[in-house]
């Protein structure tokens, strides 16, 4: 029954363990070596699961704040602020803040998504780098076969 | 390989389930990383300290801007590391393969070429918007620059990598994503020179018409605009160096 | 601007590296003067931010204005502040050295491998000033694609080095940023010293959260270093490269990793948790012995320099593996000081064998015969770097290994003794035989094999002094530094007896 429980309010991470093995049996195993950018794609794509899943709260919405609470409308109530602005009131910045009420629990932890935007980026950059070797390396070898290219390397000399 | 493959996952694995036990469940709201004050500050300050409603953009801005240049550098990097690693001469190729360069398909087909006439200025216009509106609803610089880059992808994808490089040829893609970064940057040494610490936009209220909380939704709204340039630029690059395998008729 | 010192150091190369992408393309003259220019500045940021840490102790420059841990910060003291000098140093030797190689190897992509260049400084010297753990993941990333481009752009068995580097270097980055994942989901910071604060105050230490990220971590950064088990990737890297991209890498990047290690060590998880609680000290440093005689061993068996050199660097990583794990104050002031001495000594080796690789157009020792008469000055700069690695006084390697044999002998890891004695013999024996081919080799004179060289009439064949004179000066510096080790020393006792590592001696 603990088990169970721990089960259910942690699949998360179980989850992005076993993508994550999968993806680095992929990287050791795999002769071709595409595959083994597969299994590197699959490896970082389980990291950023697992840092969103940090991030996540219950109940609470993406990280940004509310229309309303930043553009409030006064005199309306809050449905007819929807229908359109007729008054032409622009409160300033401090008057917005003064009246600004911010329920951290609201809103989803905004930190882990930003930190995972550069992880995506570095996840892409690292695979495009890692096809063009793969095509340099298949221009010069003719092949893309871990075993092939280290036989012809041996023939070499 | 394979045994020690298998071997080297399953310690890994036990290693890293050992602490799951550990950890906050999920969605849990009182986790140390959802309730340290490091989380709180982002979503409680962020509007007063920058008048930004989207806390995603303003951290990623503005409180952590120095590792969101060197994330635009990483794009960078990556678009001129394919094109040193693949790019050859014409000459080069020639000897290779004896043929001049590679055939392309002539005549583009009909149905295909008009739809994306169509879809390619709805991609780019939406591409802008994205930017623009990354303060207010999901969006921002990477994101609408990876959409502007797509753009391009599906003009080459349509007809072929030539016509596409008409419209933007290599030099300029290097240019543009060289200048991406350097509008980044150069917000950074602009409030370097007046006199206050790296990427620190409060300062530029000074030549902005604006007030130092406006500065730094302005400023960021500037550096959204250099990461997208990136973006596109580098995009298409590493798209037309992979397809082509570094083929490409025109040298720099 | 002296308060903008610490962030001028890694951004003078930045925008300079920029600026070359955007100028350099059509104008390949630009390249070499906008190369120095940035590293010069960056050289000149260095001893400034040192001097002010020796005067003021601890700067922190803070980006955006943001204090930690809202913001990324800097962070210099004593540590950072004496690698971060090195490292530009080093970099700015390899930069005028590379005047003439780089046309000569990579003769169509000069711009590109500078741009390359240029950033991948930027991102270690990132790496060693940043305080943001998440940060030190990004500059990582960024040193690392760097260099698989720079050794890519090399010969066709360095394409598949490089995969083989990307592959490897890719888990370790990985493994790093899942270890700092494993940090804040239980501390909720990112800055090293608040995460440091939080599991102080919170008591974690004994949380499995905190013991898994630190095992991640700290295997993450060995595969980046190369220790011994995890080095495959390093020999092929470094030894078909253009022969720039291996004297900067080889220099820099092992070393820069162990700086990581220390870091993470001292300052994130702090040495009463890495040496006391896991008392692990007597396995990782038999791991190191079995790193330095295997390695050792190994550069024995090859021919070609390069390779020896390559397989040196291992050695020399688990010297200061070891050391640090000698849980020792000696040991690890010796680690520190020789991450500084041995970033000239393998840059001086690197050098020599550039020069080598230039001049006669082989990597195989047999290359050298001869070379007293026709390259001596080019002799007496080896001469320094090999008498430094084999650890003969005055040179700033003695001195690094008698402090490591001194804490091995005070933490009473003989075995860790014994192998630094071993691994100098084997050094002295590779590097007499090179000088042995070098001195008596076959007459240079007669021989109608050297098809590459540029004989001058008198019989020399002096390297042009663009090269010549980066490593006279590294040579140079490695006198420097070793005659004057006390107050080199005396910088990092600051900064160690902040800590509280095992027996107390001085």
């Amino acid at each position: 029954m603990e088990l169970l429980e721990a089960l259910s309010t942690k699949f998360n991470y179980w989850i992005y363990i076993i993508i994550m093995m999968i993806g680095l049996y992929a990287m050791i195993s795999k002769n071709n070596l595409v595959k083994k950018l597969i299994g590197m794609s699959i490896f970082q794509t389980a990291i950023i699961l697992f840092y969103v899943s940090i991030g996540v709260k219950e109940g609470a919405t993406i990280p940004i704040l509310y229309h309303d609470q930043v553009h409030p409308s006064h005199g309306y109530s809050h449905h007819k602020a929807d229908t359109g602005h007729i008054e032409d009131h622009h409160p300033s910045h401090e008057e917005i803040v003064a009246n600004l009420l911010i329920e951290p629990d609201d809103f989803g932890n905004p930190l882990p998504h930003v930190l995972m935007l550069t992880a995506i980026v570095v996840g892409v950059a690292t695979l495009g780098v890692g096809l063009a070797l793969t095509q340099k390396i298949y221009r010069d070898f003719g092949s893309i076969e871990e075993s092939e290219i280290l036989e012809s390397i041996k023939s070499a000399k | 390989m394979k045994s020690f493959a298998l071997i080297t996952v399953i310690l890994t694995g036990w290693l890293l389930l050992s602490a799951v036990s550990d950890f906050p469940s999920w969605g849990d709201t009182e986790s140390p990383a959802n309730d340290y004050r490091l989380s709180q500050h982002y979503i409680t300050e962020t509007f007063p300290e920058s008048s930004v409603p989207n806390m995603v953009t303003a951290v990623l801005a503005d409180y952590r801007g120095y590792d969101t240049m060197f994330e635009t550098v990483v794009i960078f990097v990556a678009g001129i590391a394919i094109m040193s690693i693949l790019r050859r001469k014409p000459l080069d190729y020639l000897k290779d393969t004896g043929r001049e360069t590679r055939s392309y398909k002539k005549d583009p087909d009909l149905i295909i070429d008009t739809t994306c006439r169509l879809m390619i200025p709805i991609i780019q216009l939406f591409a802008l918007y994205v930017v623009a509106h990354g303060h207010h609803s999901p969006g921002g610089g990477f994101q609408g620059g990876v959409i502007f880059g797509a753009s391009f992808i599906l003009l080459a994808l349509s007809r072929d990598l030539q016509a596409a490089q008409r419209w933007v040829p290599e030099k300029r893609v290097l240019n543009l994503a060289g200048i991406g970064i350097l509008i980044y940057s150069g917000f950074g040494f602009a409030c370097m020179i007046l006199g206050s610490n790296f990427l620190d936009y409060e300062i530029l209220h000074k030549i902005m018409p604006a007030t130092p909380v406006e500065a730094r939704s302005h400023s960021m709204l500037g550096v959204e605009i250099g990461v997208a340039f990136t973006c596109t630029a580098i995009m298409f690059s590493i798209y037309s160096n992979l397809a082509s395998n570094g083929d490409m008729k025109e040298t720099l | 601007m002296i308060d903008q010192s610490p962030a001028l150091i890694l951004l003078a190369p930045f925008l300079l590296a920029i600026l070359l992408a955007l100028l350099g393309i059509k104008r390949e003259w630009l390249c070499f003067p906008l190369v120095i220019a940035g590293l010069a500045i960056s050289v000149a940021a260095s001893v400034v931010t040192l001097l002010r840490v020796i005067d003021e102790g601890t700067i922190q420059y803070f980006f955006g204005g943001w204090e930690p841990p809202f913001g990324i910060n800097l962070r210099v003291d004593g540590l950072n502040a004496l690698v971060a000098l090195a490292v530009s140093t080093v970099s700015l030797l390899t930069a005028i050295y590379s005047k003439r190689a780089v046309p000569a190897e990579t003769s169509d992509k000069v711009s590109q491998f500078y741009t390359l260049y240029l950033l991948s400084v930027t991102g270690l010297l990132g790496i060693v000033l940043t305080g943001d753990a998440f940060n030190l993941y990004v500059l990582i990333e960024i040193s690392a694609l760097t260099s698989y481009a720079l050794i890519g752009m090399g010969s066709r068995r360095a394409t598949l080095a490089a995969y083989k580097y990307l592959i490897m270097g890719t888990i370790g980055a990985s493994f790093y940023l899942l270890g700092v994942g494993y940090l804040y989901i239980k501390t909720g910071s990112l800055n090293m010293y608040d995460i440091q604060e939080q599991i102080v105050a919170n008591n974690l230490h004994g949380s499995p959260s905190i013991f898994v990220a630190f095992v991640v971590i700290i295997v993450g950064v060995w595969i980046k270093m190369a220790f011994f088990p995890l080095h495959s990737w390093l020999p092929n890297s470094y030894a078909y490269g253009p022969s720039t991209t291996s004297a900067l890498l080889g220099p820099l990047v092992t070393k820069v990793m162990i700086y990581v290690m220390i870091r993470m060590i001292l300052t994130v998880f702090g040495p009463e948790f890495a040496f006391d609680q896991l008392d692990w000290s007597n396995i990782i440093v038999w791991m190191s012995v079995i790193a330095i005689l295997a390695a050792s061993i190994s550069a024995l068996a090859q021919a070609s320099l390069q390779k020896i050199l390559a397989f040196l660097i291992i050695a020399e990583v688990g010297y200061m593996v070891g050391g640090v794990w000698l849980a020792d104050k000696m040991g690890m002031i010796g680690s520190i000081y020789h991450i500084i001495a041995d970033a000239f000594m393998t840059l001086c080796v690197f050098l020599f064998a550039g020069i080598i690789f230039t001049k006669t157009g082989r990597h195989d020792i047999s290359a050298m015969e001869g070379l007293f008469t026709k390259m001596p000055l080019t002799m007496v700069g080896f001469l320094v770097g090999a008498f430094s690695l084999i650890g003969i006084p005055p040179t700033a390697g003695f001195f690094s290994k008698w402090y490591l044999i001194q804490g091995g002998i005070s933490s009473g890891h003989y075995e860790y003794v014994a192998a630094l004695l071993i691994s100098s013999l084997i050094n002295a024996v590779i590097f007499f035989r090179i000088i042995e081919i070098a001195y008596f080799g076959s007459k240079p004179a007669e021989g109608h094999g050297y098809h590459h060289n540029e004989e001058q009439k008198d019989g020399t064949m002096e390297a042009s002094f663009s090269m010549l004179f980066p490593l006279l000066i590294t040579a140079a510096v490695l006198l420097g530094i070793g005659l004057y080790n006390q107050e080199v020393v005396e910088i990092i006792t600051n900064f160690v007896s902040q800590f509280n590592i095992g027996a107390i001696i001085l």
